[in-house]
C-alpha cells in the first residue's frame, strides 16, 4: 500500500514520554561502552604518532621495540596492502601513514604488548627517521600557488591558473540572473568570514577490541555510529571477506558524526592478526584531538542585495573549506544549504575544497552547513540593521515554502520554515526587554536529512511481547522511539516492545547512524515491518476462523472480522494469536528492507540574548529559545534533547571552541582544558518549541531533527554580539580576546 | 617498581588489590576490579566522567593514585542504587530524560549526589557551578539541572 494511502495522524503512544530502555543500565554504570570490554589473553595496543605537521618517513626501525619483553606485535604501513579504491586507501593512509606523515598526530606505527606500560615503553624504542617538509594549515594559505603541496596528484581536473595543487574540488550551484538581481537592490552588503575547525567533543574516546584469526575470521567490538561501514572499511583494508568479520557496536558515548569512520579499528585487527591475540586500543583524549576527525575550517565571501522593504534580490556566496590532508566533499553540503531558507530569483554558490596539514575531517552534525549559514545569516542581519528592518519580518518575507525552487535545485514539498518563524514572532522571548551591553540575535538553520539503506526485523514472541532487531547504534534515544512506533502500529503497550541494535551478522546492511536518518528511516522500516506482521497475524486468524484473509483486519491490538458478512467472532489479541502461533504455522515475524527516500528537510530558528562584558570581551548567553519543525515528535523528550544539545554545541563553536595550530604546524590545545567546550555554568536553560508540520514521505510525518539545531547558534550569537556591541563580527570563535580586540579597535 | 598492596572499602565492601605505584584509582577500578561504570574521558581531570568519592570527598579518580585508597572508603556509581531500588537521582535522570549517550552520566550522578549531601536545596546556579567540572556533550545540561532539582525536591520530602 502506498504510504500516502495509509497515513496516521491520531496517536495513542506516539508523543508520550516513556522511560528509555537503556536508562537503568546507564544510570547504574552497567552499560558497556567501547573501552569497557575485555577478552581472555587480551593485549594492549598503542600507536606512535608523528610530531611533525608534514614530513617524509625515511625509515622506521622497530628492532629495539620488538626485543622488549612483553611486546607481541608491531605494525607499520608495510603490514597493509594497497587497496584499489582511492577512498579506502585514504582511510587506510589516515589510520597508518605511508611514505609521508601529513599532520601532527598522524599514526606511523603501532605496538601490541601484554600491558599498557610495556606498549608505551615500546613506542619510545621505535626509531623513525623523518625529513621535515614545509607545511600549511590555513585554508586560504593552502590555496595559494606557492603553498606547500600536501599530497601531489590530488588536484582537481582543470585546476585554474593561480591556484595550488591543494585544491581538490570545485563546483557551482544556482539559478537566475545575478547582475539583474543586484541591479534591483537598494542595498548590497558584501562581507568575508572565517570559522575555526572544531571537534565533536564526544566524551567517550574511540575504543575497540579486535580479535582476528589466521583463517580470516574476526570479531570487532567498537564504539561507532555504523558497524556495517566499519566492517566494510576494515574488510577492504585487511583484504578479508565482509561476512568473516563480525562487528558489534558498543554503547556509544557520543558521536555527532565523528564516529562514522575508522581510525584505530584496522590497526587493532592487524595487530591481532599478527600477534594471534585479542587487541584492545583506546585513544587518549590527546589522540582524539590530534588524530580523529574534527570539522572543516572555513573562509567565505557573501554578497546579498535587498530592497528597502526587505526583499532579497540576489545572493552570492563563495565557500573555501579545508578538510585536512585528504580530499573531502563537505563544502558541497555547505554551499547547498547556505541559502536553503530563502525563496530567491537569483542565487549562486561556489565551493572550493582544499588540502592542508591537518587531520582528515569527519562529519560533525550537519557537516558543512553551520559555517555556510553563519556567513549568510550574518549578512542578512546586517542588511536588516542597515535598512532598519525587523529580522524576523525579513526572513518571513523571503522564506522558502512548499513549491519554492531551492537554491540547490530541488523544489520543496511541505516544509515548516514559515510556521517556525511565526512561532518565534509570537514568542514572548522576541519582545522581552534588553539591558545595557545586551543584544538579541537570531538565525535560521537547515539540514537536508537522509534516508538510506535500512533493515528491520520484528519478532512476535510466544508470550505476546515483541522484539525488534535493527542495525543503527542509538545515539539519542532511538531505541525508545522505534519501540514507540512499533507499539503504536501494533496497538500494544510500549513496555511490551524491546528494541536491540544488532551486530553485522545478525541483520542485513544498515547505513550509518547519520544525516538524522534513524528515527525517519528505521522508524519507517519498523512501521512497515509491523504492518507485515499484522498482515501475517490476520492470515493466521482467518485460518482459525476459516474465513478469507481479507475478511480480517487489525485494530488497536486485535484481529477483528471486517463486518457482518465476515461472520461473528470475538476479536483475537496479539497475545492470543502469539500464544497459539506454533499450532497455526509457526513463529510470526515481520520484516522490512528499504533504501528509504522521502526524508523531509528540517528548518529551525534560534533566538538568543547575550551580554558582552566591555571590560573582558566575555559573552554571556542570557536566554536561548529553539524553534524547530520535527514533522512529528515521536518521543518529545529526545527531540528536545537534540534541540538543546545541538544548540549548546553551536554555542561552544560560536564563543570558545577552536583548533589552534602553532607556527610549527602542531596542535597547541589537544585537551579539554584548552579546547573549552561549554560547561553547565556557562549556560542558561535552553527553551524549546517543537512544531509539527508532517513530512509527506513518512507514515507518521517524521523528519530528522538531530542536525539542524547546531546550525543557527553561530550566526544567532554573532548577530546578538554585533547588536550588543555595535560591531559586526566576522570570525569564529568570538572568544573574549577576539571580542576585546575588536572593542578596543572601535575605541 | 614493585606493586603496592592496598586494603580499602569500595561501596561498603572490603576490597584488596595490588597496583603499580603510578597507577590511577580509575585504572584500578576499571582494569583490576571490573568496575567500569567510572569512565575515562580525558585522564586529566577536565571532564569528570571518572568522578567518585573518597572518604566522602568528590574527586576525579584519574587524578588519584590507587595506592591512596588504602584505608579509605571509596564510593562509585556501582554503589549508588540499593539493590533494585534506584537512588532518587538515578530515577529522576531516567524520568526526566537527563541522559542521552550516558557516558558522562555516572560521573554526573556521583557529583550531584555529593552536592545534595552538602546542600539539599541548591539553586539552579549552585547546581550549574557544582557540575561545571562534569562535561556533557549531548544534553546541553538543561534536563540534567531539572532532574537534579526534582530529585532534590523528592529527597527533601517536598
Amino acid at each position: 500500500m502506498p504510504l500516502d494511502a495509509n497515513k496516521k495522524r491520531v496517536f495513542k503512544v506516539i508523543g508520550t514520554r516513556p522511560a528509555r530502555p537503556d536508562g537503568i543500565d546507564k544510570v547504574t554504570g552497567r552499560a558497556l561502552y567501547g573501552a569497557d570490554a575485555t577478552a581472555p589473553g587480551m593485549l594492549f595496543g598503542h600507536i606512535l604518532r608523528s610530531p611533525h605537521a608534514h614530513a617524509l618517513i625515511k625509515s622506521i626501525d622497530t628492532s629495539a621495540a620488538e626485543a622488549l619483553s612483553g611486546v607481541k606485535a608491531i605494525i607499520t604501513s608495510k603490514d597493509f596492502g594497497l587497496p584499489d579504491d582511492s577512498s579506502v586507501l585514504d582511510v587506510q593512509d589516515n589510520c597508518m601513514a605511508r611514505e609521508k606523515v601529513l599532520y601532527d598526530g598522524h599514526a606511523v606505527a603501532a605496538v601490541a604488548a601484554t600491558s599498557a606500560a610495556i606498549a608505551k615503553k615500546a613506542l619510545k624504542l621505535i626509531k623513525v627517521d623523518y625529513e621535515a617538509l614545509p607545511h600549511v594549515t590555513d585554508v586560504d594559505a593552502a590555496m595559494r600557488p606557492d603553498a606547500p603541496i600536501v599530497q601531489a596528484g590530488r588536484a582537481m581536473d582543470d585546476l585554474p591558473a593561480g591556484l595550488s595543487e591543494n585544491v581538490t574540488y570545485h563546483f557551482e550551484f544556482g539559478h537566475g540572473d545575478m547582475d539583474a538581481g543586484f541591479d534591483k537592490a537598494d542595498k548590497i552588503v558584501e562581507r568575508s568570514f572565517k570559522t575555526a575547525a572544531t571537534h565533536q567533543g564526544y566524551i567517550e574516546p574511540h575504543a575497540c577490541l579486535a580479535s582476528m584469526n589466521s583463517d580470516g575470521k574476526g570479531e570487532l567490538w567498537c564504539c561507532t555510529q555504523g558497524q556495517f561501514f566499519v566492517r566494510e572499511l576494515c574488510a577492504d583494508i585487511l583484504e578479508i571477506e565482509a561476512s568473516q568479520l563480525r562487528v558489534t557496536a558498543s554503547e556509544i558515548g557520543g558521536g555527532f558524526g565523528g564516529k562514522t569512520t575508522v581510525f584505530i579499528e584496522p590497526v587493532a585487527l592487524a595487530l591481532s592478526r599478527k600477534s594471534g591475540r585479542p587487541v584492545k586500543i583506546v585513544m587518549s583524549r590527546e589522540e582524539v584531538f590530534r588524530a580523529s576527525g574534527p570539522t572543516v575550517s572555513s573562509s567565505s565571501d557573501v554578497k546579498i542585495g535587498m530592497t528597502k522593504d526587505g526583499r532579497i534580490t540576489a545572493a552570492h556566496a563563495t565557500f573555501r573549506y579545508q578538510g585536512g590532508a585528504f580530499p573531502c566533499g563537505t563544502v558541497q553540503f555547505g554551499a547547498q544549504s547556505a541559502f536553503a531558507a530563502y525563496d530567491l530569483d537569483a542565487v549562486q554558490t561556489i565551493g572550493w575544497s582544499v588540502l592542508t596539514n591537518r587531520p582528515k575531517e569527519a562529519a560533525y552534525r550537519a557537516p558543512g552547513a553551520p559555517m555556510a549559514i553563519y556567513a549568510v545569516e550574518s549578512v542578512v542581519d546586517e542588511l536588516c540593521q542597515e535598512l532598519g528592518l525587523d529580522p524576523l519580518d525579513v526572513r518571513l518575507k523571503n522564506a522558502a515554502q512548499k513549491g519554492t525552487k531551492s537554491s540547490y535545485g530541488p523544489t520543496f514539498d511541505d516544509i515548516g520554515l514559515k510556521a517556525t518563524l511565526e512561532a518565534a514572532v509570537a514568542h514572548p522571548h522576541y519582545t522581552a526587554p534588553l539591558g545595557p551591553n545586551q543584544g538579541r540575535g537570531l538565525s535560521c538553520g537547515f539540514w537536508f536529512n537522509f534516508g538510506g539503506n535500512t533493515c528491520v526485523s520484528l519478532n512476535v514472541n510466544f508470550d505476546g511481547t515483541v522484539g525488534i532487531t535493527e542495525g543503527n547504534p542509538d545515539i539519542g534515544g532511538s531505541r525508545a522511539s522505534i519501540s514507540l512506533m512499533a507499539a503504536e502500529e501494533l496497538g500494544i503497550p510500549y513496555e511490551k516492545v524491546r528494541t536491540i541494535v544488532a551486530d553485522t551478522n545478525s541483520i542485513g546492511h544498515n547505513d550509518i547512524t547519520d544525516g538524522s536518518r534513524v528515527t525517519f528511516a528505521v522508524g519507517l522500516a519498523t512501521i512497515k515491518a509491523a504492518r507485515d506482521a499484522k498482515q501475517k497475524m490476520c492470515a493466521r486468524v482467518a485460518k482459525i476462523w476459516d474465513i478469507d484473509e481479507d475478511a480480517v483486519y487489525w485494530e488497536d491490538g486485535y484481529a477483528k472480522p471486517s463486518g457482518p458478512n465476515a461472520g461473528t467472532f470475538d476479536p483475537m489479541s496479539l497475545e492470543e494469536i502469539a500464544a497459539i502461533s506454533a499450532e497455526t504455522g509457526g513463529p510470526i515475524a515481520g520484516h522490512h528492507e528499504v533504501n528509504a527516500d522521502g526524508a523531509g528537510v528540517s528548518f529551525g530558528v534560534h533566538l538568543v540574548d547575550v551580554e558582552v562584558d566591555p571590560e573582558t570581551g566575555a559573552t554571556e548567553v542570557l536566554r536561548y529559545t529553539v524553534f524547530q519543525d520535527a514533522g512529528k515528535a515521536i518521543h518529545p523528550d529526545y527531540v528536545e534533547g537534540q534541540m538543546q544539545g545541538g544548540a549548546v554545541q553551536g554555542i561552544g563553536w560560536a564563543l570558545n571552541e577552536e583548533y589552534i595550530y602553532g607556527e610549527d604546524g602542531r596542535l597547541q590545545n589537544p585537551g579539554l582544558l584548552d579546547y573549552r567546550i561549554p560547561v553547565a555554568s556557562d549556560l542558561p536553560n535552553i527553551d524549546t518549541v517543537i512544531l509539527e508540520i508532517p513530512n509527506p514521505g513518512h507514515p507518521y510525518g517524521v523528519r530528522g531533527v538531530g542536525e539542524t539545531p547546531i546550525v543557527p547558534p553561530l550566526a544567532a550569537i554573532s548577530n546578538a554580539v554585533s547588536r550588543a556591541t555595535g560591531l559586526r563580527m566576522s570570525e569564529l570563535p568570538m572568544s573574549p580576546p577576539r571580542v576585546l580586540k575588536a572593542l578596543s579597535a572601535k575605541g | 617498581m614493585k606493586n603496592i598492596h592496598v586494603s580499602t572499602t569500595i561501596n561498603g565492601d572490603p576490597t584488596e588489590f595490588i597496583c603499580a605505584p603510578d597507577e590511577s584509582l580509575l585504572d584500578v577500578l576499571r582494569d583490576r576490579l571490573g568496575l567500569t561504570g567510572s569512565k575515562e574521558g580525558c585522564g586529566s581531570g577536565d571532564c569528570g566522567a571518572c568522578s567518585v568519592t573518597v572518604n566522602g570527598r568528590l574527586v576525579c579518580s584519574c587524578l588519584v593514585l590507587g595506592a591512596e585508597a588504602d584505608g579509605a572508603a571509596v564510593e562509585t556509581i556501582e554503589g549508588m542504587a540499593q539493590g533494585e531500588t534506584l537512588h532518587p537521582l538515578q530515577q529522576h535522570f531516567i524520568d526526566g530524560a537527563a541522559l542521552q549517550c550516558g557516558v558522562c552520566t555516572p560521573g554526573i550522578l556521583v557529583a550531584a549526589k555529593a552536592l545534595l549531601e552538602k546542600n539539599p536545596n541548591p539553586t539552579d546556579t549552585e547546581i550549574r557551578y557544582w557540575l561545571a567540572g562534569n562535561l556533557c556533550r549531548c544534553t546541553g545540561y538543561d534536563k540534567i539541572i531539572k532532574a537534579v532539582q526534582s530529585a532534590a525536591a523528592e529527597m527533601r520530602g517536598a
